[in-house]
């Protein structure tokens, strides 16, 4: 597999604040390669430096293998950027800017098809500023991919927008990845993240602090398995005692929750519901909650991703 | 080259799609004309020494009108406003050139100002059979001086000012008085000699001392001082707008 973006030591300071603070990582053909983290983490001061808009401090940023401060007129050929945050002018309509940004590129592809694809059709004649926030999203998308490009970055693509709308535009970034291209985005929805990317870098006040497959993530931080269940009146001494050997145990009210490591040998909820039955306890709406990198955040930086 | 030509005939429609830019453009120099060709007819202005009636003082000096309004407003907002809502940011991470942008830029509100200023001459030729002395080439070429050079302001200011209400403030605050006190509304001769004194300062007046001068058939080489100090804007112009051009 070929290296399409490679990062070493890259920062990039702001005054006193250090946006950037020595990221290194790198992106191979074909991913589609997520950073996650909370507002201010670094993820657009990144993405921007890889871009070419920002110049870092210091340390090298390989894309496509050039530099993009130095050849960035040949990189915005072959690569398709939407940011964070940008605009069309007002009155400008789908069809035109589509139009006018496909005289930009020496070979562009067929805008028409685009609009296809991104389910615009409808909107062909509708003036930017009338657009839905998910409607402008796919029309930057599309101007992202009209230079065909081996890589396209997507910052933000779904912030502000519906469960609904994201679910279509992650279908779409799938689809991009299925032409062979490659992705590069940024989230601050641990659940896109989770869903989307093959490789994440979650990211916190500038610094990667977890890096891989979410699934790996997850595992590596053995994370906790939780079953949650209700009692009918207050727990028996004797289950409480049997319970916290299976792991940590977290009493509110009725409902009872016991956290296990992960990689035992037994499931967790086939410990717990044995010990149930065998005391012969009722309980009633038992359920299992995986972690997700939700946790694996909470368990690196000790903070909520969203408070 | 096909950018260019896409991207002006685009900005085409952006302007005419913006009702007050296409109407100060377009439609109130008309009105304006419409006004004092009642008033005055086919008499020349009292007060001037025009041998000319009324409508042909008056039209090289709304001509000049047009120019000050085009060149300071929709430039300096659209770019400012451009700059601001992230528009040239979308548009830096294309391969088009800032060069382009700014071309674009320039021949929309040329050809609209120039349109502007034919509706103006036509209207002035078929309602009041204004009288013309001069040669049409001799004032197309004044024309296009005086617009480019005119423009180069709305650029600077546009590359200057920290943010579009900034800019178009500005904008309004040089227009205004300018328009009063350099001639293009009203005749310069009918103002006090103290404020005439003024007016040598303002960059309009010497649009109108030439245009009128022009349009009367006088030549290029009695008009010196009006050129030089128009090409200089011109030149001043291109250099400190694409010193300044930033795309955010
Ligand atoms: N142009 C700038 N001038 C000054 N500070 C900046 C600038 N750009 C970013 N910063 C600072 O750098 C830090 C990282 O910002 P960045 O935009 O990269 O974060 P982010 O992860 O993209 O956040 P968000 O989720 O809000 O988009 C922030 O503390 C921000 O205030
Ligand atoms: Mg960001």
């Amino acid at each position: 597999m070929n290296t399409i973006v490679q990062v070493e030591g890259l920062r990039k300071t702001y005054g006193a604040i250090a946006a950037v603070d020595d990221i290194s990582f790198e992106v191979q053909e074909g991913e589609i390669f997520g950073m996650v983290g909370p507002n201010g983490a670094g993820k657009t001061t990144t993405i921007e430096c890889l871009e070419g808009l920002r110049k870092p401090d210091s340390g090298t940023v390989r894309v496509l293998g050039v530099d993009p401060q130095r050849e960035g007129q040949t990189l915005c050929l072959r690569v398709g950027m939407q940011l964070q945050q940008s605009n069309l002018p007002e009155r400008m309509k789908v069809w035109e800017a589509l139009d006018l940004y496909t005289s930009f590129y020496p070979k562009a592809v067929d805008w028409k098809e685009l609009l296809v694809q991104l389910g615009l059709e409808e909107k062909r004649n509708a003036p930017f500023s009338k657009l839905s926030g998910g409607q402008k999203q796919r029309l930057f998308i599309a101007l992202a991919l009209l230079p065909d490009p081996q890589l396209i970055f997507l910052d933000e693509l779904t912030t502000g927008l519906d469960p609904q709308a994201r679910h279509a535009i992650w279908d779409l970034v799938r689809d991009v990845r299925a032409r062979g291209k490659t992705v590069i985005l940024s989230t601050h929805f641990m659940e896109e993240a989770e869903k989307l990317c093959d490789r994440v870098a979650i990211l916190d006040l500038g610094r990667i602090v977890a890096l891989d497959t979410p699934a790996a993530l997850i595992h590596s931080l053995e994370a906790e398995q939780r079953v949650i269940f209700s009692l009918d009146g207050s727990l028996p001494p004797a289950l409480e005692k049997a319970l916290s050997m299976a792991g940590r145990l977290e009493v509110q009210g009725e409902q009872v929750t016991i956290h296990g490591k992960n990689g035992r040998k037994v499931p967790l909820v086939s410990e717990v519901v044995s010990l149930l039955t065998e005391q012969g306890i009722n309980f009633r709406d038992l359920r299992t909650e995986q972690p997700t990198l939700e946790d694996v955040f909470l368990s690196l930086t000790g903070r909520k991703m969203r408070e | 080259m096909k950018s260019l030509l896409k991207m002006t005939w685009m900005e085409t429609k952006l302007f005419l799609r913006e009702p007050v830019s296409a109407f100060f453009t377009l439609i109130f120099p008309l009105v304006m004309l419409f006004i004092f060709g009642s008033i005055y007819g086919t008499q020349s202005v009292p007060g001037t020494d025009s041998t000319q009636g009324a409508i042909g003082t008056l039209i090289p000096a709304f001509t000049a009108m047009i120019i000050g309004m085009t060149g300071l407003m929709p430039v300096t907002i659209t770019l400012a406003t451009y700059r601001e809502n992230g528009i040239l940011r979308r548009l830096r991470t294309t391969p088009v050139s800032p060069l382009v942008v700014l071309a674009a830029q320039v021949m929309v509100v040329f050809v609209m100002t120039g349109l502007g200023v034919l509706l103006l001459a036509i209207a002035g030729k078929v309602v009041y059979h204004v009288q013309f002395d001069g040669n049409v080439f001799s004032m197309a070429g004044g024309f296009t001086l005086c617009s480019l050079s005119f423009f180069g302001i709305g650029f600077i200011l546009a590359g200057v000012m920290p943010n579009a209400r900034t800019a178009q403030i500005v904008a309004m605050v040089l227009l205004y008085p300018m328009l009063i006190l350099s001639g293009a509304a009203w005749p310069r001769e009918l103002m006090p000699a103290a404020v005439q004194k003024i007016s040598a300062f303002l960059p309009l007046t010497y649009v109108v001392n030439l245009l009128r001068g022009l349009w009367v058939g006088e030549s290029w080489g009695t008009h010196l001082l009006d050129v030089g100090v128009l090409v200089g804007m011109l030149l001043l112009g291109i250099i400190i707008s694409v010193k300044t051009f930033r795309w955010e």
